[in-house]
């Protein structure tokens, strides 16, 4: 059989019209049943958690003691974050960065020496204006309500455009299944599978249960000072309204939110 | 060669019509038994009235929607707590919630997964209880 240009027309806006039925009738079996999951309007929070309108984290890197890495232990070891032993799959939550690395554009050669030297606790910076939510094409990179920038690693695809598009490589890939190498797995906290990113999230899950972040919790140096920047007399807004700090390549416009008192 | 052509195109479709119908003649007649489901861990034991979070027949047929919600609810929308349909009220959690009275994964979530040759992949990263040692 031929099909002319006629007859080609003709089956293809039957097949057109066959797919856009069912949206305009709508039989009842095309209908998505709804479960009725609760009859409490709204699910309770439970009172002990700890909410802000907008999280942040100011941190006095001049406190930290040289090779201090309490608040990166606390941190991996509460959130299962695996260690592959290369630094090419390095998975990592929190870590640690030069002053120049950290801070290219306010860097240069005749800087104070301590702070050339000075290595900086990075993490991801829960930007208020986060190009990494913006580019995800599955929403599993999100920010929340009090400005968290969270994964739904469910519907992490593992595309990796939120780590292209993050310009302080704070998101890392399981190139492998991290399972094996988990030192020890918390079992409070779910690990993550191959092929998902994964990132700080300002311990959401322990906020959840009225506890602060690990690595703030973890610092006997009280070098990380975590708080909500929208109420004006939180601790975090006092500190930093007493001393000098800076923002992560703030030229970018991405509105990073760990402060950096230097 | 008109003829031939035709013989082909038969005998095609009967070799087609008999491999898609494959699996319907070569288990007509057998059964499998269905997959008995194991309920005595010891969290179960406990229970006064034996309930899940909601009835039987609900957490049977639609258990994977209603994981599906408490997840979305509880990564996304932060909703921590569910309270059943009479009133109990449970934290959002697998591992800490469904794996609690359901301590035995094997004989009871694998075994109608198996079954079914249903593949969940909660487990990549949910932890089981007991797998993992504190
Ligand atoms: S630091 Fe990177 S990962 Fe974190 S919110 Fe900003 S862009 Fe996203
Ligand atoms: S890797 Fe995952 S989180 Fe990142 S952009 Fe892709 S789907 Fe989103």
């Amino acid at each position: 059989m031929t099909t002319n240009r006629r007859e080609f027309l003709k089956i293809a806006g039957v097949s057109t019209l066959s797919l856009i039925a069912p949206a305009i009738v709508c039989p009842a079996w095309a209908k998505d049943k709804i479960i009725p999951v609760s009859n409490s309007p709204e699910a309770l929070s439970p009172s002990k958690a700890l909410t802000a309108k907008r999280w942040a984290m100011a941190i006095d890197a001049s406190k930290c003691p040289a090779d201090c890495v309490d608040c990166i232990a606390a941190c991996h070891a509460t959130h299962n974050v695996p260690g592959f032993g290369n630094p090419k799959d390095e998975v990592k939550w929190i870590w640690q960065e030069k002053f120049a690395a950290a801070f290219p554009n306010e860097s240069h050669a005749y800087l104070r020496e301590s702070l050339q030297k000075q290595q900086l606790p990075v993490l991801c910076n829960h930007c208020a204006n986060p190009p990494c939510v913006r580019v995800c094409p599955t929403k599993a990179t999100f920010q929340r309500h009090d400005g968290i920038v969270m994964m739904d690693y469910h519907r992490c695809i593992g595309c990796r455009l939120c780590m292209a598009a993050c310009p302080y490589g704070a998101r890392s890939m399981n190139y492998r299944d991290p399972r094996p190498f988990i030192a020890r797995i918390n079992p409070d906290y779910p690990t993550r599978t191959k092929g998902v990113v994964e990132k700080c999230n300002f311990c959401q899950e322990r906020l959840a249960k009225g506890l602060g972040p690990a690595c703030v919790v973890a610092c006997k140096e009280k070098a990380l000072v975590f708080g909500d920047m929208e109420n004006p007399q939180s601790e975090i807004r006092l500190l930093l309204e007493k001393r000098f700090n800076l923002l992560r390549r703030a030229s970018l416009g991405t509105k990073p939110q760990i402060y950096y008192i230097l | 060669m008109k003829k031939n052509k035709w013989g082909l195109i038969i005998l095609g479709l009967v070799i087609f019509i008999i491999v898609i119908t494959f699996p319907f003649w070569y288990g007509k007649g057998k059964t499998s038994p269905a997959p008995t489901l194991s309920l005595d861990t010891p969290a179960i034991a406990q229970l006064k009235e034996k309930r899940c979070v909601e009835d039987t027949s609900f957490m049977r047929e639609s258990h994977m929607k209603f994981l599906g919600t408490w997840r979305d609810g509880a990564v996304r929308e932060g909703k921590r707590l569910h309270t059943a349909r009479d009133g109990r009220v449970f934290e959002v959690s697998l591992s800490g919630t469904c794996l609690k009275c359901h301590s035995n994964k094997e004989q009871f979530c694998d075994r109608c997964h198996n079954y079914l040759g249903a593949k969940p992949s909660c487990f990549s990263c949910h932890n089981i209880p007991g797998e993992v040692k504190k």
